[in-house]
């Protein structure tokens, strides 16, 4: 490795060639503040268009100060990061970003866990000098995220993740000069576009430009409402990683707090829905068995089966690949799932009206908000699931109610809707689902039990990953893949018949569920999901159950109410179909 | 928003215009640029169209139809005025042309005439400095356009 030597504020430093000199800083314990700069790690993705200027140094014998992040190191290059020149600039160029910026922080979204707002007071902008002219846009609400791009910085970190993280297309930069934003084509709404909701863009904004639809207040209604019982189910990724919203380590398990917490806010049953996971994983893997053994016997059926629990990958393939829209699984989703059942089943058990039953989730996701909505699932127009709130949202309902986290016991679920497997638990991390769907199908296609449920070959962070299972002498092929730009190159491989999987598991966001828009913000930083995934599979490990067909809540609900998996009950409630969505784009 | 429902005929042009550089979407520049010479303007639903037969996001082509003021997405005149507004024009008297132009035809820079004859845009720099200032109307270059001369230029085309 061919190495450089320079001088970073009089350090003598020695780094690689090619390293920028942030990167070289920050090796050497030198923070450079940074704004529009994000790297992704493990995804080698790199956003740096140097549009902020905040990481501005001095490189002697240059004219002009040079932005760390786009500048590589040189042999002999002598770096200042804070002299006096440097600091008059960056502060400069702060309150030049400010001037455009509104600064109505104390009701802000974001405020907090704004990246601007903690720059401005770290930089100790006390006054802002420049008065001139502010761009204005519409605000842009659509069922899930919120585009206030009157905060936008031009970071276009949204238009990374969205772009090439996702490939999903949504959001670009449009027009120039002083009129450039980041936006869906022709300026149209989100609902307009080809977005799915996946909320990586929210993730990762540094601002308020682009937040949750937030329901925390519906939430609250229809708790003081005397005539209606709440339901809430929460999702596995949740509890792996609300304990950061309370200062706790990332990987902390708060499954016990959370259900106290949710409790205490006065829900009437506090549900899971890894309940509905195992339900899920019942309702699939029979889906799978059927279409592999018909596969067998020399029938033509869609093969491989696509995982549907996703409901930012579900819009992604409605939007962008319709003419496969009889690939994935026909199983709803945990979350609606579950909603169907607590509706039906859970509702005349208590003897409540299915109007009078308010079933709230809580889930580590953003595109939940939208598929809660999608007319398919509500009946007479009453919705299966009434209003999903994030991680962020629940963090903060706890917050305003004046509830101490920290100091609550650990509780229980409730049952029946409550009780859960291992299985329904790794529904949280990319390949969880796939691991869940294994350990039942295996049992259920050889009759033979399983030994050992840890199928670590299909656990890791690996973008793509893929591994044969060995069921009784008949091997079977799983692919894996997390971000959907990673499940566009698996679906165009099917597209093209290279694909010789039989099952495919997808979760759109990076990492699956754990890493989803409505997390705990991590700022990019990788080791944070890592973390996350550790604790579920944690806590899958400390379950005495571990698979789902064993879970005696779910054979209770087929004993007494379902028949059995893929009865025309259970598809009436459980299942769903598809839309193709290409066309809905088209410019009204 | 201004809509156009494409014939099969002028599909397949602008098809074939993405096929003349093999569907790369690195020619995306050159394929609008093609485009619009073929039907004037570039309404929404040909950058979808164009989109698709490159493999971007219509999003990602409509950032850059809305980033170079040479592509519209509003029909332009049958004959299209362009005045550069580049350094050299500039200086040499451009703006005086522009406003000349205006008072003969009523409209505003960016806007068509009624009948549908003339549309008026600035550019900058075709890179004939010599000849500054320099006006466009449809591929024809006029050079040392004085405001005088504006009148003589639109009798051409009346």
């Amino acid at each position: 490795m061919e190495t450089i030597k320079l001088k970073i504020d009089g350090k003598d430093v020695t780094t690689a060639k090619g390293t920028t000199i942030l990167k070289a800083a920050k090796e050497f314990g030198i923070h450079i503040p940074t704004l529009c700069y994000l790297h992704l790690e493990d995804l080698n993705i790199e956003n740096k268009p140097a549009g902020c200027r905040v990481c501005v140094v001095e490189i002697e014998g240059r004219r002009n100060l040079a932005p760390a992040c786009a500048t590589d190191c040189t042999e002999g290059m002598v770096v200042n990061t804070h002299n006096i020149r440097v600091l008059n600039a960056r502060k400069t160029v702060l309150e030049l970003i400010l001037s455009d910026h509104p600064t109505d922080c104390l009701v802000c979204a974001k405020n907090g866990t704004c990246e601007l707002q903690t720059m401005a007071q770290e930089m100790g902008i006390r006054e802002l000098h420049y008065q001139g002219e502010q761009s204005h846009y519409r605000e842009d609400t659509s069922p899930a995220i919120i585009r206030d791009v009157d905060k936008c910085i031009m970071c276009r970190r949204c238009e990374m993740m969205c772009n090439e993280v996702q490939t999903v297309g949504a959001l670009s930069a449009v027009n120039r000069g002083f009129m450039s934003v980041v936006a869906p084509a022709f300026e149209m709404n989100l609902d307009h576009s080809v977005c799915t909701y996946c909320g990586q863009c929210v993730a990762v904004c540094p601002t308020g430009a682009l937040t949750e639809v937030d329901h925390t207040n519906n939430v609250i209604r229809a708790l003081a409402d005397p005539t209606k019982t709440v339901v809430v189910q929460t999702a596995p990724a949740v509890r792996a990683a609300l304990g950061e919203e309370f200062g706790l380590p990332a990987g902390t398990l708060v499954t016990g707090k959370l259900t106290a917490a949710l409790r205490r806010l006065g829900f009437n049953y506090i549900f899971d829905t890894d309940f509905a996971a195992d339900l899920t994983i019942m309702e699939e893997g029979t889906e799978l068995l059927s279409r592999l053994n018909r596969h067998l016997k020399g029938e033509k059926v869609p093969l491989p089966i696509l995982t549907s629990c996703c409901p930012a990958w579900v819009n992604f393939f409605e939007h962008q690949f319709p003419e496969m829209m009889d690939i994935p699984s026909t199983a709803r989703s945990p979350q609606q799932m579950f909603g169907a059942i607590a509706k039906t089943y859970f509702a005349d058990k208590i003897g409540v009206k299915r109007e009078n039953l308010v079933v709230v989730s809580v889930m580590p996701c953003l595109a939940k908000k939208y598929e809660c909505q999608r007319e398919e699932f509500a009946t007479d127009g009453n919705p299966d699931v009434d209003f999903s709130i994030s991680t962020r949202e629940l963090a903060h309902l706890i917050k305003q109610s004046n509830i101490e986290f920290m100091s609550l016991p650990d509780e229980d679920f409730d049952n029946p809707l409550g009780e859960s497997t291992g299985a329904g638990v790794i529904f949280g991390t990319t390949g969880g689902v796939i691991e869940a769907a294994v350990r039942t199908a295996y049992e259920l296609q050889t009759g033979k039990k399983l030994e050992n449920v840890d199928f670590k070959e299909l656990r890791g962070m690996e973008y793509i990953r893929e591994a044969t299972i060995d069921f009784d002498g008949l091997p079977i092929h799983i692919g894996i893949a997390h971000g959907l730009g990673n499940a566009r190159k698996l679906l165009q491989d099917i597209k093209d018949g290279k694909s010789h999987y039989h099952a495919i598991e997808i979760m759109a966001c990076p990492g699956g569920c754990i890493g989803g828009g409505g997390q705990p913000l991590h700022h990019g930083d990788s080791s944070i999901i890592k973390a996350r995934q550790k604790a579920i599979y944690e806590e899958d490990r400390n379950k005495t159950i571990r698979k789902s067909h064993e879970n005696p809540y779910i054979i209770e609900l087929y004993e007494n109410f379902l028949g059995k998996p893929m009865s025309d009950k259970a598809h009436h409630l459980l299942h769903t179909h598809y839309f193709d969505k290409s066309k809905e784009t088209t410019v009204e | 928003m201004a809509t156009i429902t494409l014939s099969t005929n002028k599909l397949e042009q602008l098809k074939d215009v993405c096929k003349s550089f093999n569907n790369d979407k690195k020619e995306l520049i050159n394929v609008l640029h093609k485009a619009q010479g073929i039907f004037g303007y570039l309404p929404a639903e040909l950058q979808e169209i164009i989109a698709k037969e490159l493999n971007v996001s219509v999003a990602h082509v409509y950032g850059v139809v809305s980033f170079y003021s040479f592509f519209t997405m509003l029909p332009k005149g049958e004959h299209p005025i362009s005045i550069c507004l580049g350094t050299a024009c500039y200086v040499r008297g451009a703006e005086k042309v522009i406003d000349e132009f205006k008072k003969h035809l009523q409209i505003k820079v960016g806007e068509t005439t009624a009948d549908g004859k003339f549309s008026l845009s600035c550019l900058r720099c075709v890179g004939a400095c010599g000849l500054a200032p320099v006006v466009l109307v449809g591929d024809k270059v006029y050079g040392r356009v004085a405001p005088d001369g504006v009148k003589k230029i639109l009798e051409e085309y009346s």
